[in-house]
């Protein structure tokens, strides 16, 4: 039983530079989760510009019939989007770990070039870790 | 891609009961506003009952909206993970065609989209904290049927100006914040 599909992470620029599939019906491939992501980017911008009132910060959750999109931005720009399943919770804390993650793992590696695609082992190792307990603890339940 | 699954009687008498706790008033920051576009993406109602803010013109305004639909819907449509065969991006889709998205929300607003199988697209911007809206949508489609399309004198394509529909749509509304 998978709860989360897939998991992106999207630059300032809006390039992807991080892309998990856990398990969805159709293999996607690199071209179209680059597009994918770019366009997330813009539609997150126009929705910002779109808003009717002041201080918004771009789409947190987008509903759709057969899945539920997830969003946290980082105060840097840097956009980390869930792909689950419709009405899954505690998505946003998942979002915030995953971000601690990358903190750690990702930006205090002195080998790691910002914005580029992230190659970094302990960073993949502990995301399954951390995605392996969410789904056992979601099983548990 | 669920048109109608429920009652899809044109029945609008008996309006659906606002969902207890949403009602927050017109005050505040609160923004309450409807679009409607037909599949051409011409804007045939736009009508705001309460906006704080107004960043661009209306007909940019309207443009954008559109705009972000088309290509929201595009992308859920690729996005699917439950379909195994999905079309290119940027192929224009049929009502109905391929996963849509129904409601996002951000921290600020929360807009919930219904799309008619005649592409009417209708869109409601609420309070972020309001739940689902798709009866209501639903609802004021039906309105629109009523008073809009079974008006002889109205020329589809083109913006809605009827004093009935308005008048109703006002008064259900009110019955929603």
């Amino acid at each position: 039983m998978a709860a989360i599909y897939s998991l992106f992470i999207i630059n300032k620029s809006g390039g992807l530079i991080f892309y998990k599939e856990y398990g969805s019906a159709g293999r996607m491939d690199t071209n179209d989760s680059l597009r994918l992501a770019s366009l997330w980017h813009s539609m997150h911008a126009i929705s910002q510009q779109l808003s009717p009132t002041n201080g918004c910060s771009g789409i947190e959750l987008l509903q759709a019939d057969t899945f539920d999109l997830h969003c946290f931005q980082s105060l840097t720009g840097t956009k980390f989007f869930v792909v689950c399943e419709p009405g899954t919770l505690h998505m946003e804390t998942l979002l915030k770990v995953i971000y601690e993650l990358y903190t750690d793992y990702v930006l205090k590696n002195p080998f790691y070039e910002m914005e580029m695609p992230i190659r970094c082992e302990l960073f993949d190792l502990n995301l399954s870790q951390v995605i392996q307990k969410d789904r056992g603890a979601l099983l548990g339940r | 891609m669920q048109f109608f699954s429920g009652s899809s009687a044109v029945d609008i008498s008996p309006s659906p009961a606002a969902p207890p706790g949403t009602a927050t008033g017109l005050s505040g920051n609160n923004a309450n506003m409807l679009y409607i576009f037909n599949r051409s993406g011409v804007c045939l109602l736009y009508r705001e009952w309460h906006r704080p803010l107004r960043t661009l013109d209306a007909s940019q305004d309207q443009k954008l909206m559109f705009g972000l639909l088309f290509s929201l819907r595009s992308f859920t449509a690729k996005m699917d993970p439950t379909s195994v065969d999905k079309g290119n991006l940027g192929v224009p889709l049929l009502p109905g065609q391929g996963c849509s998205f129904y409601s996002f929300r951000t921290n600020t607003y929360k807009l919930s989209f219904m799309e008619s199988p005649s592409g009417i697209k209708l869109i409601l911007i609420t309070h972020p904290n309001t739940s689902d809206h798709q009866e209501s949508l639903k609802h004021m489609y039906n309105l629109y049927v009523e008073y809009v399309v079974k008006n002889p004198l109205y020329v589809p394509g083109t913006p809605i100006k009827s004093e009935l529909f308005n008048t109703n749509l006002d008064q259900y509304v009110k019955t929603l914040i």
